[in-house]
């Protein structure tokens, strides 16, 4: 085994690549408008009254710092370790999307454009973007895949009532990654006066640092919470990853803790054994699309292929950058649940603890439910709660056979 | 010398602008690609651009992204694709090809084995839209060694000290992309290119193509008075989806008409030179 590097929390490098990861796979057009806002970011960064802007909005409009709960219910049920969320589902708009979304406007803003774009899965980004457009009075478009738009209806009116423009999204398989090709093809059109709010921790240098850093607030937050509670940092962390923003601002902060290990919970689909899955990282290979080099679902011949889950928000083909350089390093551990042990997790976190939690952030629940048991009491295991699941009722009522129309 | 130094030298001896058309490997089918490249030369193609599908290519407007579509619907593949240059070879020796693309299923197909295999079916150049000159080492640097061109691109968003960049290590021509957009969508004001071109020209020796936005003879014929060589894509593959009947397949005179469509856009670039 390799040695292992003396900090994991030190990249990108200065062309933006984790290991050969990351990186600025984008057509020229893009090139100046990706070096700028690298520069503007850095500047922001070291700049007290932005700093100081953001703490406040993260404070009085997203409603931070989010709770640390102990499970009480699920961990008795489970009966091994001890089990706590970081409630990232009781921020404004109902997830974890929102802290990347409000450090991306003030961005857009000191960078003079009047118009922001997004692509969203299950409609969290879309509403997390939707929302900051409206705070800030900047006109906003919002890319979704017209199947996506047929399963997140709450979130489509939603976005709608902030006064965003919805644009459905026809090609390929009509999903996340189609809405993100087609918010490039926006973005690059609108260069002049537009910024796009990317909704993960992907895409072309400098957003896969840049969402990571807004969003480890989650981890700072919850490193505080968790010695007050409990005197000592936590044995474990657990989130689920799509495109990895949640799972990354929890983490990001612990890296450089050995002794804490850390799951990522992929999405299985119908299993990764079977071509119906959205695990990037268990069943990928490595490639390149929009805007990074990662592991992707592809063909041998190099073709996208189509990702699948029950839950719209991990139903993409690739995975973040630093995800794949941490899973290469051996430092985070990427494990993966189905449709079926998501929903499982889904219907029990409701029933003992009073939280209908996000299908995505189920996944993540369906793995703490395999291992808990087997995990002695005074492990404590700190869970992503990465959004609430008032979004997916009607998805799990189909799977369900309930009608609630 | 190369195929398109030596083509690029003959134009300029004649006062001729080059005309690019682009099509993408295997639209709507393997065969009909190959019979509209072996005659695309005799219609008035100087160098033929020809597309590699790619299942997202998020630089492209739908006319392309539908003709990828349908290309790998069909069964397009890389190694199709090389036979299509491999087979057009057999029949002309001197129109350039220069292969268009995204870098992933270059990737996929391995780079070292990509670039040996398209220099012995008979390529010339490459242009891969997503690899900025920030990415690009690993795949110019093999490239240029085994004789593949590698065209950078330059776009209305380019600063001079952006060019100087993107011109340190560009090979074969520079591509001017006129518009700040995908293809197949706006036009450039005449105006615009000129002084683009006149730009890159004080930085360049290269010869500097333009496309995006070009579907017309007259505004070929615009572009002709300016640069080097005009590209036309979408135009040409929107011509192969009219031609496709209800069911997809290519109706009579597809092949016809898109080389005639090519003819005309010839005759407009022939125009912008005449003193």
């Amino acid at each position: 085994m390799a040695d292992a590097p003396n900090s994991y929390r030190t990249g990108p490098d200065e062309r933006g690549h984790f290991g050969p990861y990351g990186g600025r796979y984008v057509s020229e057009t893009l090139m100046p408008l990706l070096l700028d806002l690298e520069k503007e970011y850095a500047k922001a960064k070291e700049d007290p009254a932005f700093l100081t802007e953001l703490a406040e909005l993260n404070r009085v409009y997203i409603g931070r710092p989010s709770p640390l709960y102990y499970a009480e219910r699920l961990t008795e049920h489970l009966g091994g370790a001890k089990i706590y969320f970081k409630r990232e589902e009781l921020n404004h708009t109902g997830a974890h999307k929102i802290n990347h979304a409000i450090g991306q406007v003030l961005l857009a803003k000191r960078m003079g454009k009047t118009r922001v774009i997004a692509e969203t899965g299950a409609g969290q980004h879309g509403v997390a973007t939707a929302t900051v457009a409206a705070r800030f009075g900047l006109e906003c478009t919002v890319f979704m895949g017209a199947v996506d738009i047929e399963r997140q209806k709450p979130n489509v009116f939603r976005m709608k009532l902030l006064g965003a423009e919805v644009q459905p999204v026809t090609s390929g398989s009509a999903t996340l990654k189609d809405a993100m090709n087609e918010a490039l093809r926006n973005w690059v059109t609108n260069v002049h006066d537009t910024f796009y709010i990317i909704g993960t921790v992907a895409g072309p240098h400098p957003y896969p640092m840049m969402v990571r850093d807004f969003q480890s607030i989650i981890g700072r937050e919850t490193r505080e919470q968790i010695m007050e509670a409990e005197g000592r940092l936590p044995n474990r962390l657990v989130a689920c990853v799509g495109g990895g923003s949640n799972a990354m601002g929890l983490f990001h902060p612990f890296l450089d803790e050995p002794e804490i290990v850390m799951d990522a919970v992929e999405a299985a689909g119908h299993g990764v054994d079977t071509d119906q899955h959205a695990a990037s990282i268990s069943g990928g290979t490595p490639g390149v699309l929009h805007g990074n080099r990662t592991y992707l679902l592809q063909t041998p011949d190099g073709q996208i292929a189509e990702a699948h889950s029950i839950s719209a928000g991990l139903d993409y083909p690739g995975i973040g950058p630093e995800h794949v350089w941490l899973h290469e390093a051996g430092r985070v551990n990427y494990v993966s649940a189905t449709d079926d042990e998501a929903l499982a997790a889904f219907r029990l976190t409701a029933e003992l603890e009073g939280i209908i939690p996000a299908l995505e952030s189920s996944h993540a629940i369906a793995h703490i439910i395999r291992i808990a048991p087997d995990l002695p009491k005074d492990h404590v295991i700190v869970l992503n709660l990465s959004g609430r699941g008032d979004k997916d009722i009607f998805t799990v009522a189909k799977a369900l056979g309930a009608e609630i129309d | 010398m190369t195929r398109l130094t030596d083509r690029f030298a003959a134009l300029k001896a004649e006062n001729r602008a080059a005309l690019i058309p682009f099509i993408v490997a295997g639209d709507p089918d393997h065969a009909t690609t190959f019979d509209i490249l072996k005659g695309l030369p005799e219609a008035g193609a100087d160098i033929i651009e020809l597309g590699m599908p790619f299942s997202d290519p998020s630089a492209d407007g739908p006319a392309i992204e539908k003709a990828a579509g349908r290309a790998l619907k069909a069964g397009a593949s890389m190694v199709r694709t090389l036979d299509l240059v491999r087979d057009f070879r057999k029949g002309d020796t001197t129109t350039p090809i220069v292969l268009m693309g995204y870098f992933n299923p270059i990737m996929a197909y391995g780079i070292d084995a990509f670039v040996k295999d398209a220099v012995n079916a008979g390529a010339d150049g490459l242009i891969i839209v997503d690899l900025p000159p920030e990415e690009d080492a690993e795949l110019r640097e093999p490239a240029t060694a085994a004789g593949l061109s590698v065209i950078r691109l330059a776009t209305p968003t380019s600063t001079d000290a952006r060019l100087a960049t993107i011109l340190d290590g560009a090979s074969g021509f520079v591509y001017y992309v006129s518009v700040a957009g995908v293809t197949g969508q706006k036009s450039a004001a005449s105006t615009d290119i000129a002084a683009a071109v006149a730009r890159i020209r004080a930085q360049s020796d290269l010869p500097v193509a333009v496309g995006f936005g070009i579907r017309t003879p007259e505004q070929a014929a615009e572009v002709a008075t300016h640069a080097d060589a005009a590209v036309v894509g979408s135009a040409i593959v929107s011509r192969i989806e009219a031609g496709l009947d209800e069911n997809g397949k290519p109706a009579d005179g597809l092949v016809r008409e898109v080389l005639g469509f090519v003819s005309g856009l010839k005759a407009g670039v022939a125009r912008g030179r005449k003193p």
